[in-house]
């Protein structure tokens, strides 16, 4: 099988997400007829083909060094779920 | 006279000759959408009193008046300033953006008003508008079929009759494929073409704005209202943009016009081949050359946009944590976890995202992991390269590409969502556009024995919407199945 339970129970991990024991089974099937599906791809040569990551070409864009209107502090917290004035309120990180 | 089932270009001309107000037009719409809403669920949100102060207020702002007084209705993916944008999703459930994306702040100084925000796939994760958060959109054709996906409450809107434009999003074919399904027509601009800025990011190298219509004049005046260089979205192209209302209404005798095969082999319904042959020999009639061509690589294409999206959408949803805006998971009472920060990102994302997300987040964090990255993602990539060659030798003799939409007309709520896989392969026909970049237009080209509409797809070369657009309103005016409405 090309994924397996702990597989995807690692990959949860890195993308932050907490799976309880019976979604992992029922991703791990679903995922599992995916990655079969696209192994399609392993049948092509593609030694001399170089990646596609975005179909215009183009290269470092710059803008003028200027500064332009921006958020104020209000507006950017606006959404925050926890605040405290115009800072963001996290669950403490060191004791 | 109904005007609800008007298009855009016709209102304007009746109300530069005054012959009827904007708020006669509005006043209809949202009795309408009254009525609809229940039957059809295809809006997010929506207000009347908010959608007519919004409008007054903008009036000062207004600098040209191509869309004076239309309605539009916006997919909920993109921000549109102090209002509800959610991309239907509960991680983002009460949000409500700082800042317009500016598409909406270019509809809004060409005097459109904004009616509210259409449902959605999750985050425009989806073909069939089933992985909402809010609730499922229903075809106005057949109320127990799926309007399409993911930009389904805009082209259920506009078939329906709720509003006179909508605006979608597609990525591997949520505009097209919607359109398809409702009897619309949706255009998918070349990548570039029209700014992202506030569009909510499903897959950066893939995602495009576009306008969903009630016929090809309509997507022309939408598409030169959006378009163009913007300096908020570098990857917007310095390109200027042609006055595609008047090009289409040139003749297409002499257009060159490529059939590939392999969009007609096995897994295409028999009604929706038959209807596009007859479109091909439409397009000979009005004087078009038509020839068999074939794109080798087409069978790849799920597998790489598969891969290739769900691999930026990993990344892209990342920023979804509880801290700076959207839900958060509350803190359990006790025992406190080891990490309380770490405990809450990962509840807050599990609670916060269905399963359709949970599923890309899932598969995009493994192509890009190590170990897994050359095989899959990387390969992806380069598969990529072949699918987008594809299309450039073609475009080297000519002038578009004419396919189906999709390989069936809408098919029955619940009939694929649980099998993600089957769910995939519905846009076999409109992905590959997404990979190479370029643009493609769905229009209305026949019916089902069910009644049901049948989609023609219209592919480009980068950056020429002006050739699909004249081939399609060429089609449309020689045909009539654009007249026709669902009864609701």
């Amino acid at each position: 099988m090309v994924i397996d339970i702990d597989t995807v129970r690692y990959v949860a991990e890195l993308a932050r997400l907490h799976l309880e024991e019976k979604d992992i089974e029922y991703f791990t099937g679903q995922l599992a007829r995916i990655l079969e599906y696209v192994e399609k791809i392993k049948k092509l040569d593609v030694e001399k083909v170089s990646p596609t990551s975005h179909p215009l070409s183009l290269k470092n864009i710059f803008r003028e060094d200027k500064v332009m209107p921006s958020l104020s502090p209000e507006e950017a917290t606006a959404n925050a779920p926890f605040k405290s004035g115009n800072l963001f309120v996290v669950p403490r990180i060191i004791e | 006279m109904d005007l609800t089932c008007l298009t855009a270009h016709k209102l304007l001309e009746l109300l530069d000759n005054k012959e009827i107000t904007v708020e006669e037009i509005l006043d209809a719409l949202f009795e309408r959408i009254e009525r609809l809403q229940p039957k059809l669920s295809a809006f997010a949100s929506f207000d009347k009193k908010e959608a007519i102060s919004r409008w007054q207020k903008n009036k000062e702002r207004i600098k040209d008046k191509r869309l004076f007084g239309i309605p539009i209705l916006i997919k909920d993916n993109i921000c549109v300033k102090d209002e509800l944008t959610t991309c239907a999703s509960r991680i983002l459930k009460d949000f409500k953006p700082p800042y317009n994306a500016t598409v909406i702040d270019r509809l809004e100084a060409s005097g459109a008003i904004l009616l509210g925000k259409a449902n959605m796939d999750e985050f425009a994760f989806g073909s069939s508008t089933e992985s909402s958060a809010y609730y499922i959109t229903r075809n106005p054709w057949d109320l127990d079929r799926v309007p399409g996906g993911s930009s389904g409450g805009s082209a259920c809107a506009v078939a329906s009759h709720q509003t006179i434009l909508a605006l979608g999003s597609d990525t591997g074919g949520s505009i097209r494929q919607p359109a398809s399904f409702c009897g619309a027509v949706g255009l998918k601009p070349t990548y570039g073409r029209v700014s992202r800025y506030g569009l909510i990011a499903f897959a950066s190298s893939l995602d495009q704005i576009g306008p969903i219509t009630k016929d090809v004049e309509d997507a022309a005046i939408l598409l030169s209202v959006i378009s163009g260089y913007d300096p908020k979205d570098s990857t917007s192209a310095q390109i200027p943009v042609p006055d595609y209302r008047k090009i289409i209404k040139e003749p297409v005798k002499g257009m060159k016009i490529g059939i590939p095969k392999e969009y007609f082999q096995e897994g295409i319904d028999k009604e929706v081949e038959l209807s596009i042959k007859e479109a091909i020999n439409k397009f000979k009639d009005l004087g078009a050359i038509c020839e068999e061509i074939s794109l080798p690589h087409t069978e790849y294409a799920v597998s790489v946009y598969y891969l290739v999206a769900t691999a930026e959408a990993s990344s892209n949803l990342a920023r979804y944590d509880g801290v700076q805006y959207g839900y958060r998971a509350p803190s359990p009472s006790a025992p406190q976890p080891p990490s309380p920060l770490l405990d809450m990102y990962k509840r807050t994302r599990a609670e916060g995202f269905g399963a359709e997300a949970k599923r890309r987040i899932l598969l995009g964090t493994f192509a890009l992991s190590s170990g897994y990255y050359d095989a899959y993602y990387l390969r992806a990539l380069k598969v990529r390269t072949l699918i987008k060659q594809d299309f450039d030798e073609a475009f080297e003799r000519f002038d578009c590409i004419l396919t189906p939409t999709s390989p069936t007309a809408a098919f029955k709520i619940g009939e694929k969502i649980e099998d993600p896989l089957t769910m995939y392969l519905s846009d076999i026909f409109t992905i590959s556009v997404n990979l190479a970049g370029i643009p493609g237009v769905s229009i209305p080209c026949g019916f089902t024995k069910e009644k049901l509409p049948i989609g023609l797809q219209i592919l480009g070369k980068p950056f020429d919407e002006a050739t699909i657009l004249k081939a399609a309103y060429n089609f449309e005016q020689a045909t009539e199945y654009h007249l026709r409405s669902p009864s609701l």
